[in-house]
């Protein structure tokens, strides 16, 4: 507890040498400070002084709330035309559609977070070898395109509205279901020639991508912004950051539990 | 310029599992000790945002970082071999704990056949049970189990390792430290099951603690939570042993220790005046760029396997291997596990989302030479599982074999089946082959101007009846849990392939043995061309077993240890 007349910078250390010594008596990470998430979670232990926790955890989640941060639902920062967002967002829904067991990856924001990544190290693939020479490999050999991710997207899209203008004389995004399908089946089988060479893309790859991407934007953390609302965890019923199944591990009947994500 | 820094009595190329261990004992035997560890300092404070499946298990925060380091692959001798530019088949990995972070806690012994199996089989069933004709090439490691026992157990009493006794298994010379695990409803299941097939399974042996543990060495882990987020990421209770948690403060307190990060060896120096003798390594801190000589009396790469191999070659330190005439023995002896089973479908839900990394049961009845071969077209064989470590949703999405991957039906089933599969599955030996191997590839460089590593590798014959074998008694077990559905991956394994992540258990490269003319180190782990260099690691196995690797990589590196002690004293060759 805080001592009276204290000023606010000693008050601080004080708290955080509280909470260490907190940590120190349970045993667990002695090195240093750690926020409310693991205090809460722990299961099993001696915890004295668990009131002195609980206001810790609470000051320090109101101390970093910042108030008036508002992220528009619907914003973007990779993509900057619109009908290349449609078309991205229509074949996602196609690989995970809205459905009587649930919302589709358009609902639960697949392509909102597909913008975020393709803008970051994945889009840029900064923690990937990008060396030359490029040489189509084996099937066994993996990606090994000249392009980045948001370079592999960009070519992808153009595609896809090509292709499609070629057999329907219409967007991609204003396809029927069934038209998207017959176009995304042949990218799938790697029937559409990119007409580049195949060291650089080609169809089927590009559908893995998609296919892999959609899947991460409606199950990651909401924090990416996909996931909308925790829809997909709950639809799979996958609880989401839990701190401990230790009281519930031996059950033997199913646990229906409430999503929580990773910042709560 | 290069800076020459102050002698150190040993200097630790890496510090996760092996050179943690490493360092723990000689420190605690009085030597100055020095890790060199390329990746940068983190701890438990790090991990508290950890439960982030696209993060640590889909983006790999806590591995290797490709763009710095990778390797390139093929899977025959004939093909050109290209970069692994995204991590897949294994994942290596970096900063204070390396691997031993994000690993799962699965800690296993290898079986006295494993050290003995080229003598053991010959005997049993003749000579052509070896398969040479078809490129095999099994020999003996030139140690046995029981000269390995007290070293495994003081690997579990440091590990905290959970568990109950294997009535398959070596004999133990003292019980496991910690009690097993939880056992839960689907465990429950599966164990039945396995004993109406009068099979014999038992708790999995787990690094993740059954309960508040204190090590010999004084550390203290507490008991696992169960928290789902394990394999690939990193504990936040510090409950599961990791070199961070034990061996590397084990190391620390003594005052003898000291870890120096963002420092990327990239060479071994031999002794101009004694070419039997190193004096140091090169190093490039990675933040300024600016390159050091570190001078030491012993020299001890744990660098895990691929720059085991690297380093040695790199700094011209033995002789490569060549598959055309089978000479030389640096990259030889590259081995895999193959690792598939059966996935049975259930009406019933089961928690499968909650778990820990070595959660589980396992049988050694199809291990080993623990069952008859005569009749078969392999040897040896692996170990069957059933874990519960916690699934999670971005890639756990079980369909039935020839649903669509995509679109509504997909959509249905993968949802549905995250609760409702349980599936059984092998961890499988495969043996040293005359085109297996590692090399260097000059096309492709690494971000210090050095060569990647070149792996050729590829399924045996052996491999794809071994496997057939045993992921068909992986259904028999999955059927008698009451599975309505079944699909095995009992087909032909085709091209081993980089993509897909199977498991991290790789070895060889740097075998060990007790002639030089067929292996890199001796059964200390001494290197046979300078006496004051070793080399602990999976990197050194003759093959790899039907079990995981990091049990033995843990004995191996106490071994190494006691040796290196002992040569710092008197500075005799040890296998004299
Ligand atoms: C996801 C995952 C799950 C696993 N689960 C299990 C399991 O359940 N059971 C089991 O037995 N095994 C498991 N393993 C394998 C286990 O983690 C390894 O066997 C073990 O950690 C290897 O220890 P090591 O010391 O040999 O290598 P590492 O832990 O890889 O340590 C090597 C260190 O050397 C550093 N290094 C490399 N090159 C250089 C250089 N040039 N200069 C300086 N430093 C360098 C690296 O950064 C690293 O920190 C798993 C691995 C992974 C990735
Ligand atoms: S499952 Fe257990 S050992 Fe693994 S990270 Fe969670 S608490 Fe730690």
């Amino acid at each position: 507890m805080p001592k009276k007349n204290m000023g606010v910078s000693e008050m601080a250390k004080e708290k955080q040498f509280s909470r260490r010594d907190f940590l120190k008596t349970t045993g667990v990470a002695t090195g240093g400070i750690i926020g409310g998430s693991l205090l809460g979670g722990l299961i099993g232990f001696n915890m004295d002084g668990t009131e002195n926790t609980s206001t810790d955890t609470k000051s320090e989640s109101s101390e970093s709330s910042s108030e008036g941060l508002i992220i528009p639902e619907k914003g973007r920062i990779f993509f900057s035309k619109d009908e290349d967002f449609k078309v991205i967002e229509a074949a996602m829904e196609r690989i995970f559609p809205d459905s009587d067991i649930g919302p589709g990856a358009k609902e639960l924001g697949a392509a909102y977070f597909l913008d975020g990544q393709l803008a970051g190290a994945y889009g840029n693939n900064s923690r990937e070898y990008m060396q030359g020479p490029f040489y189509e490999g084996t099937a066994t050999q993996g990606y090994q395109s000249n392009l980045n991710r948001a370079e592999y997207f960009t070519l992808g899209i153009r595609k896809l509205q090509e292709e499609s203008n070629d057999r329907f004389e219409k967007s991609f995004a204003e396809l029927e279901a069934g038209e998207q399908d017959e176009i995304l089946k042949d990218f799938e089988d790697d029937k559409v020639d990119f007409d580049i060479p195949r060291s650089t893309a080609t169809a089927g790859y590009f559908f893995q991508l998609l296919r892999e991407a959609t899947l991460e934007g409606v199950y990651s953390d909401p924090i990416y912004r996909g996931n909308r609302n925790m829809g997909g965890w709950k639809m799979k019923q996958f609880p989401g950051h839990q701190h401990s199944y230790l009281n519930l591990i031996d059950s033997d009947e199913f646990q229906d539990i409430e999503p929580m994500p990773n910042f709560g | 310029m290069v800076k020459e820094l102050e002698k150190v009595d040993v200097v630790t190329i890496g510090a996760g599992w092996t050179g943690g261990i490493v360092a723990a004992e000689t420190a605690k035997a009085g030597l100055k000790v020095k890790s060199l560890e390329r990746g940068g300092y983190r701890d438990t404070n790090d991990y508290q945002r950890v439960h982030d499946e696209l993060k640590y298990a889909q983006r790999y925060e806590l591995m290797q970082d490709t763009s710095v380091e990778t390797l390139t692959f093929r899977n025959k001798r004939d093909e050109r071999a290209l970069p692994v530019r995204r991590l897949g088949s294994f994942l290596p990995g970096n900063g204070r704990g390396g691997a031993g972070t994000h690993w799962n806690g699965q800690t296993d012994r290898y079986m006295a056949y494993d050290f003995e199996i080229k003598s053991m089989t010959e005997k049993k069933y003749g000579k052509d049970k070896l398969g040479e004709d078809s490129g095999l090439r099994y020999r003996d490691w030139g140690i046995t189990f029981d000269e390995m026992e007290k070293y495994y157990d003081k690997f579990e009493k440091t590990a905290g390792v959970s568990g109950e006794e294997n009535p398959l298994g070596e004999k133990r010379s003292s019980p496991y430290p910690n009690p097993p695990m939880i056992k839960t409803k689907s465990l429950k299941l599966f164990e039945e099951a396995a004993k109406k097939l009068e099979l014999h399974p038992v708790m999995m042996p787990s690094a993740n603690m059954s309960q508040n543990y204190t090590n010999p060495d004084g550390e203290k882990l507490n008991q696992c939570q169960y928290c789902a987020f394990c394999e690939r990421f990193a504990c936040e209770y510090d409950a599961k042993a990791t070199p961070d948690v034990t061996v590397l403060r084990t190391a620390e307190k003594t005052g003898n220790y000291e870890i120096r990060y963002n420092s990327n060896v990239t060479e071994i120096v031999t002794d101009e005046k004694d070419k039997n003798k190193v004096t140091g390594v090169k190093f490039i801190d990675t933040e300024t760029r600016e390159e050091y000589f570190q001078p030491a009396d012993v020299v001890v790469l744990t660098s895990f396997l691929f720059n085991n191999y690297k380093l040695l070659r790199v700094s011209e330190i033995g002789e490569q291997y060549d598959p055309e005439t089978e000479t030389g023995t640096l990259g030889s002896n590259y081995c895999y596990q193959t690792g598939l089973g059966a996935t049975g479908f259930f009406d019933e839900q089961y928690n499968t989302f909650m778990g820990a990394g070595a959660l589980g049961m396992i049988l050694d009845d199809f291990n080993g030479d623990n069952f008859d071969h005569e009749d078969l077209d392999f040897i040896h064989g692996g170990s069957i599982h059933f874990t519960q470590t916690g699934l999670r949703p971005i890639l756990n999405n079980k369909v039935r074999e020839g649903t669509p991957a995509w679109g509504e039906e997909f959509k249905k089933e993968s949802v549905e089946n995250f609760t409702r599969t349980l599936e059984v599955y092998s961890m499988a030996h495969t043996g040293p082959h005359r085109d297996h191997y590692l090399d260097l590839d000059d096309t492709y460089k690494d971000a210090y101007d050095n060569p990647q590593v070149m792996l050729t590798y590829n399924w045996t014959e052996q491999d794809n009846a071994r496997n057939k074998y045993l992921t068909e008694k992986c259904a028999e077990i999955v059927e008698k849990m009451g599975a309505k559905h079944i699909d095995v991956q009992n087909g032909d394994l085709g091209d081993y392939d980089i993509v897909p992540y199977q498991s991290t258990n790789i070895s060889g490269g740097t075998p060990m043995g007790t002639d030089p003319k067929n292996s890199v180190v001796n059964t200390w782990l001494q290197h046979w061309d300078r006496d004051n260099l070793f080399v602990a690691g999976s990197s050194t196995f003759v093959h790899n077993s039907g079990n995981n690797p990091t049990g033995t990589v843990g004995a191996f590196a106490y071994r190494c240890a006691e040796g290196i002690i002992k040569y710092h004293k008197d500075n005799q060759r040890l296998e004299d």
